[in-house]
Formats: structure tokens, C-alpha cells, sequence
């Protein structure tokens, strides 16, 4: 009997802490949404957060992507190859990067590099009071610190996810058209043919953004909410990866199933 | 209760109560802090003076009372006006807080960017006046992680009277100076509120220079005023508790040690406890 009391204590316990950070993030969310607008009058603080979000995720996503497209073109042409359909090779290398690769390779490597860096820094910051310290300069940090890094991650990430796709499609036409011999004039029509603009490349981007909407904010509030200790930095960092990782490939799913999908 | 002439009063507390946990931190504590004045805040390590000078700032909310500052409860500001009544505050924190990713020069011109729309020029003249005024104009190209904590706490000092604020709380600005930087900042605190006609908190544990330049020290101890009055009614007091704090005396009644079984026989007696062996 006591034991099983002390498990729905705990349960409960639990479910409150899930619900009260839940209910945290999305204040947090609202705040940094609300003073976005104050940001027009200062351009500069947003275009030096996409230099750091952005520009220092590029290198990363350059050399992912055409791995990634190298593999696929291999993967496909070995597949496709067996139904005489290597023709069709750049449609399938950049649909699967423009729908579901670009926008979801993307966003886990934006997770891991520039997520767990934001993370850290606001955990640091609010660790050696630079938060505080700005509070009381009468400086808000949404509009300071948040928003400016918010609205960088959320204009970066479909630019990545696009340069990704495209220097997939590079990786692939190299392995496909150079090295197993895949008609030139085929590979470049038929993509052209089958990739529509809306269908395809419009939802990428949906995707691209719901992702990096995601990212950033998991990314942000747990660098704000992490316990202002170097435990507790590190901590947040390795949940900001996790988590933002997990949200991506679960509301990938979600988001296939709207747009593509019959269910 | 205070009595000094200038009897206008710029910080006003009233039964102001906050817990941490169930660590009295204010437990109804009544304080005035003069207008033009130098009121220091004293008392033993851990027991409260930077957590009410974040409640005197409005950072943290008291479960009971009010902090009356320039006539408005500064609990219950809007946003907007909270931040406007900041703008007239200057904080030097314990720890600095100077933003690492500025170096010192920028740093000190922070809030004035932020708040003021200044020729570059005229800026570049404030800011320096103010790294003079703390020793560290040579230093302007440094970043904050090349600053010694006193070097860095001198930074936060010229940062928090950037913008001639009518009010400066000091948290610790002694803590980790040389005893020339010291004497320096000293005066400089004085200086500054009498040339200005500043307000001045000043939290400390280095008595005798904090004694040298306040007109008016409250103690603290656990969420108490302990005591109150002019350096010289301090100085005069026939409180014990008092007196040892002052004095710096091991023995009597303010506690050093945490509490625990008697010195003596814990030395003697080898098998009490766990680190016997
Ligand atoms: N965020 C916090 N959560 C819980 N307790 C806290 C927190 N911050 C401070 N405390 C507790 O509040 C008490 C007062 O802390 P505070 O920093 O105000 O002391 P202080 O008087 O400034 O000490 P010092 O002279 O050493 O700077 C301490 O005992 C500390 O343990
Ligand atoms: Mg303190």
C-alpha cells in the first residue's frame, strides 16, 4: 500500500514538473515572440546571431550533405539499377533530400552544433549574472539576448537546409553521372521533371521552418531554465540535443503524414 | 530610529518579509536609505544583503511588505516603468556580471548605447572618464576574461555609474583590491555621491573602511536589523553583538562556527563518528 502511494506520488510529481516547464517554455516562447517587432530598430544584433548560428553550422552542413547525397546516389543506382531505371536516379536522390533528408539531417546537425552552443551560452550567462546584469541596466535580455538569437535560427535553418539539398544533389550527380556512368541529359530532366515547386520544395521548407522553430526554442529555454551551476549547464546542453533531436524526427512524422500522406 | 537631517528618504522598506526555504533572509525588516547619503548594509557572510539589494532592485519579489523607491512601490511597476525607474540605478555586482563577449571599453559603454543616442566621440570621452576614474582607462582593449576579479569588479563600478544614475548600490566593491586600489575606490565612492549628489548603498564586510565614509550602516543578521545608527553611534555601542561584529572578535555572541559537538571532546573522543578512523 505504502509503495504503491509513494508511485503515484511520484507520478505525480512527475506529471507536475513536465506540465509546469511545459507551461515555462511556452511564457518563454510568448515573451521572446512578443518583443520580436523592437528588433526591427536593430538589425544588427540579428545579423551577427545568424552570422554565429548560421555561418558556423555552414561547414558541417556543406560536407554532410554531400556525403549524403553520395550515398544516396550509390544506394539508389544499386536499386534502381535492377529495374533499368537508372534513369531516374536524380529524381529519386533529390526528393528524398528536398522532402525528408535536407530538412531533417539539417535540423539534428543544427541540434547538435549550433543548439548545444546556445544553450551553453545563455546557461553561462545566466550563471555568471550577465542576465541579471542587464535587468538591471533596465536592458531587457529578451530583447537583447532571446529574440535576436531566436529569429536567426529560425531564417538560418530553411538557408542550411536548402544549401544541404543542393550539395546532396551535387554528391549524388558525382556518383551517379561521373563515377557509375548515369545519363547526363536524363539525370538533370527528370529531376527537373518530377520535383514540383510546391509539392516538394515548398514542403521541405514548411519543414525546414517547423524545425528550426523547434530547435531554437528547446535550444534557448533550457540554456534559461538550466540550474546556473557547471553541472547544470552541462546538463541542459546534452538535454537540448536530445531533445530537440527527438521533437525533430517525431513531428517529421507528424508532418509527412500531413503532407504527403493518406492516413 | 534615524534622526539625521535631509529628511528625505529615497529608499523606503517596510516590513519587508522573504524567505529562502524556511531561511529567514528579511523577516520583517524596516529600512530608510537618505537621499544624497551613504548608507551601508553589514553583515555576516550568508545572511542576506545581496538578495535585498536584488529585491531593492526588483528582481525578486518579498513575500510580504514593500520597497518604496522614489515614491513607487517597486513591486507592483509595470514592465515599462520598472525599467525606466532602472534606468536611474546603477548595480555593481558581487560578481561583476560584465558581458563576456564584450571587452572592457564596450562594456562600460553598454548602457549608454542602450539608452542614450550619443556622438561617437562624446562617448568614446565618457566612457574613458569613467575607466579613469577606476584606474583602468589602459586597460579599455581587454576582454573580461583577461581581468583579475578586482580589475573586473573596477570595470563593473565605472559600468554602474555610466549613466550618472541618482542611485548606486554596491555589492562587495572592496572584495579582492589592493590596498591602494581600496583607498582609491574608497574616496571614490564618497566622491562620486558628493560631487553628483548620488545615493549610495554600499554592502560590505571591510568595516573600517566602510565605516570611514557612511553616514548611516544598518546590520543585518538573520533577516534582523541588528543594529543602526551613524559610524560614531556604532562605533560607541554597548550591544556585544554589535561590538564583536565590529571588532572582528572571535568569541562572543555572532556565531563563526557552524554548530557542532564540542571541539575538545571531539578531539579526544576518537570513535563519535564516521571520520574516526
Ligand atoms: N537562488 C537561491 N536559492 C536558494 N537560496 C539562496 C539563493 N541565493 C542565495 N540563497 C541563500 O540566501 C542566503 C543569502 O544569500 P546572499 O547571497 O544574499 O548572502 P550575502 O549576505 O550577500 O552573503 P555574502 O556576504 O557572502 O555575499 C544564503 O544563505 C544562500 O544560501
Ligand atoms: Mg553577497
Amino acid at each position: 500500500m505504502e509503495k504503491i502511494l509513494d508511485r503515484l506520488q511520484g507520478l505525480g510529481v512527475l506529471a507536475l514538473n513536465v506540465f509546469g516547464r511545459l507551461g515555462r517554455g511556452s511564457l518563454f516562447l510568448f515573451h521572446t515572440l512578443v518583443i520580436m517587432p523592437q528588433l526591427w530598430r536593430r538589425p544588427g544584433l540579428v545579423v551577427r546571431q545568424i552570422y554565429s548560428v548560421g555561418v558556423l553550422t555552414l561547414l558541417i552542413i556543406l560536407v554532410s550533405g554531400l556525403f549524403v547525397g553520395m550515398v544516396l546516389g550509390l544506394q539508389g543506382y544499386t536499386t534502381l539499377v535492377d529495374f533499368g531505371a537508372q534513369e531516374s536516379l536524380g529524381v529519386v536522390v533529390s526528393l528524398s533530400l528536398v522532402r525528408e533528408l535536407g530538412p531533417v539531417v539539417t535540423a539534428l546537425l543544427f541540434a547538435g552544433r549550433a543548439g548545444s552552443a546556445l544553450t551553453a551560452e545563455i546557461g553561462l550567462m545566466k550563471a555568471t549574472e550577465q542576465l541579471s546584469g542587464m535587468e538591471m541596466m533596465a536592458v531587457d535580455p529578451y530583447r537583447q539576448v532571446f529574440a535576436p538569437r531566436f529569429l536567426a535560427g529560425f531564417i538560418a535553418m530553411p538557408i542550411l537546409a536548402a544549401i544541404f539539398s543542393a550539395v546532396g544533389v551535387i554528391g549524388g550527380y558525382v556518383v551517379g553521372v561521373d563515377m557509375l556512368g548515369v545519363d547526363f541529359g536524363a539525370f538533370w530532366s527528370q529531376m527537373q521533371a518530377k520535383v514540383d515547386f510546391h509539392e516538394d520544395v515548398m514542403n521541405g521548407v514548411v519543414k525546414s521552418l517547423v524545425f528550426g522553430l523547434v530547435c531554437v526554442w528547446i535550444a534557448l529555454y533550457e540554456g534559461y531554465d538550466a540550474t546556473p551551476t557547471a553541472d547544470g549547464v552541462s546538463r541542459a546542453t546534452t538535454r537540448t540535443v536530445v531533445h530537440s533531436s527527438l521533437a525533430v524526427l517525431g513531428l517529421d512524422f507528424v508532418l509527412t503524414a500531413l503532407m504527403f500522406g493518406d492516413l | 530610529m534615524p534622526s539625521n537631517k535631509g529628511d528625505e528618504v529615497l529608499v523606503k522598506i517596510r516590513g519587508l518579509r522573504f524567505f529562502r526555504g524556511s531561511l529567514p533572509i528579511a523577516d520583517g525588516v524596516d529600512m530608510d536609505i537618505r537621499r544624497g547619503k551613504v548608507t551601508a548594509i553589514m553583515g555576516p557572510s550568508g545572511t542576506g544583503k545581496t538578495t535585498l539589494l536584488k529585491l531593492i532592485g526588483g528582481q525578486l519579489y518579498p513575500d510580504a511588505g514593500e520597497v518604496l523607491v522614489d515614491g513607487k512601490n517597486i513591486h507592483t511597476l509595470s514592465r515599462k516603468e520598472l525599467y525606466a525607474l532602472r534606468r536611474r540605478m546603477g548595480m555593481l555586482f558581487q560578481s561583476g556580471a560584465l558581458l563576456t563577449d564584450l571587452d572592457v571599453f564596450e562594456n562600460v559603454a553598454f548602457p549608454i548605447r542602450e539608452h542614450m543616442t550619443l556622438p561617437e566621440s562624446m562617448l568614446r570621452t565618457l566612457v574613458l572618464m569613467k575607466l579613469e576614474s577606476v584606474g583602468l582607462r589602459g586597460a579599455r582593449d581587454l576582454m573580461p576574461s583577461e581581468l583579475s576579479g578586482g580589475m573586473a569588479r573596477r570595470v563593473a563600478l565605472a559600468r554602474a555609474i555610466a549613466l550618472d544614475p541618482m542611485m548606486v548600490m554596491y555589492d562587495e566593491p572592496f572584495t579582492g583590491q589592493d590596498p591602494i586600489s581600496m583607498g582609491v575606490l574608497v574616496q571614490l565612492i564618497r566622491r562620486l555621491n558628493d560631487a553628483l549628489g548620488l545615493t549610495s548603498i554600499v554592502v560590505s564586510h571591510d568595516v573600517k573602511e566602510t565605516l570611514s565614509i557612511a553616514d548611516y550602516v544598518y546590520v543585518l543578521s538573520r533577516g534582523k536589523v541588528m543594529g543602526q545608527g551613524s559610524p560614531e553611534e556604532l562605533r560607541k555601542t554597548d550591544s556585544e553583538w554589535l561590538k564583536q561584529f565590529l571588532q572582528g572578535l572571535p568569541d562572543g555572541p555572532v556565531p563563526f562556527h557552524y554548530p557542532g559537538p564540542d571541539y575538545f571532546d571531539d578531539l579526544i573522543n576518537q570513535d563519535v563518528d564516521s571520520h574516526a578512523s
